[in-house]
């Protein structure tokens, strides 16, 4: 039991480096889809479940973490579970800082509470400004909105909350 | 069973045009970051058809194979996937509503829409979170977030042209007289739509409450009754869908199997 859970650790250690192709700064453990890893010998099952239903990553995130996985020794079956929906809830605080240090404004307020549908202000990832202004619901993917700083100027995406 | 895969059916071609529909929009938005926003759209309803045909071919390959051949069609190849019944299915097979099909016209049209479509679908995915079985349900879950932010998009819209200048609240107000024949056949419930946790009237009242609100924002008006489209669900539909299957299907029919 005890060599089994020191086991699973390892293979969330693995599963920390494997990075979402969208948004490079992010590890899928950090993004919140992996909901469990079962290990059976060197068999593993990883149970992940989509961010987006249309989002064109997840057939490489899942591609990914089967090459890290079978890289490392292990045969790996990817399970997809659609409940409980991915929410933003599940970024981990340490991904939410990496968002913003890649430039990335990180989602604001709690998946159940819909007041993230209105316009929220959202602070300016580089110069922290409050200061800004939505441009699109939708930006260089859908999960993320894009937004303009008024104060520096410079156009930035925010990691919409789901 | 019969009445669930074709539900399903109805469910996957609905997002599967719609997110067809919102694609010719790529490359052509009015602005640049509006171009992004409905092709993301579009991805997402592409994804949403995925989910409800993948679970289709699932139910339909369980059944013996008499079952599975009129359920799909004379001319599919079984087992049934996501690719051969969207790919694979001709004309009247296709069960989805006629408002999805019809063209985009201008962007007050195509706003206006999905503003009315996903105002329908946040009400009809919402009761389907209460199916019976549990998978419709998790895509139900999962599209119902996705569906909230097209309707925030949406909605911005027709609020923006209907409260616009001149010119745009003409063309929205078009928009609605071009519409409005086909929203009539969002509530009327198919033959097949038997689980018991849909409620056609219900969905009916809350959607007219909320386009009746947003309208009144906007300074727009819901014109006087009129005659009603429909057929899309039996698989009679608009001249438009052929088009759309010519287009979609052409490379599959014409080279089968073929893959990325």
């Amino acid at each position: 039991m005890v060599n089994n859970s020191i086991a699973t650790n390892a293979i969330w250690k693995i599963l920390e480096t494997v990075k979402d192709p969208e948004v490079p700064v992010l590890s899928v453990v950090d993004l919140g889809v992996i909901r469990a890893v079962a290990l059976e010998e060197q068999r593993v099952t990883v149970t992940i479940t989509p961010t987006y239903t249309g989002c064109p990553a997840m057939d490489m995130i899942s591609m990914h973490i089967k090459m890290a996985l079978n890289a490392a020794g292990y045969q790996t079956t990817i399970q997809t579970v659609l409940s409980p929906a991915w929410t933003t809830d599940w970024m981990t605080e340490n991904g939410k800082q990496q968002l913003k240090a890649y430039g990335i404004a990180p989602p604001m307020g709690k998946s159940f509470d819909q007041a993230y549908l209105d316009n929220l202000i959202v602070p300016c990832p580089q110069c922290n400004s409050t200061h800004t202004v939505l441009v699109s619901q939708f930006g260089s993917t859908a999960c993320k909105a894009l937004y303009k700083c008024e104060e520096c100027k410079e156009p930035f995406d925010y990691f919409k909350c789901h | 069973m019969k009445n669930e895969i074709d539900f399903l059916l109805h469910l996957a071609d609905n997002a599967l045009i719609i997110g067809h529909r919102n694609s010719e929009w790529c490359g052509h938005g009015p602005i640049l970051e509006q171009d992004i926003a409905i092709t993301n759209i579009a991805l997402d309803y592409i994804g949403q058809a995925r989910n409800f045909y993948q679970h289709a071919a699932e139910l339909i390959n369980q059944q013996p194979t008499n079952i599975s051949v009129t359920l799909t069609g004379n001319d599919m190849v079984l087992p049934a996937t996501e690719d051969s019944l969207a790919y694979l299915r001709d004309v009247r097979e296709f069960k989805n509503l006629l408002i999805t099909e019809i063209p985009n016209g201008d962007w007050a049209q195509t706003t206006l829409r999905l503003f009315l479509l996903s105002t329908f679908q946040l009400q009809l995915f919402t009761q389907l979170l209460q199916h019976s079985d549990t998978q419709v349900a998790a895509i139900a879950e999962k599209s119902i977030k996705e569906v909230s932010y097209h309707l925030k998009w949406s909605q911005d819209w027709v609020l923006r042209l209907g409260d616009g200048t001149e010119e745009s609240k003409q063309r929205m107000q078009t928009a609605i007289e071009n519409i409005w024949a086909y929203t009539g056949e969002l509530f009327i419930q198919p033959e097949f739509a038997t689980a018991a946790c849909l409620n056609y009237s219900a969905i009916q009242t809350a959607w007219n409450q909320k386009v009746s609100a947003v309208f009144e924002e906007a300074g727009l008006s819901i014109p006087p009754k009129t005659f009603v489209q429909k057929g899309g669900a039996n698989g009679m539909h608009t001249e438009h869908l052929g088009y759309i299957l010519a287009e979609m299907q052409y490379l599959q029919r014409a080279y089968p199997n073929s893959e990325w």
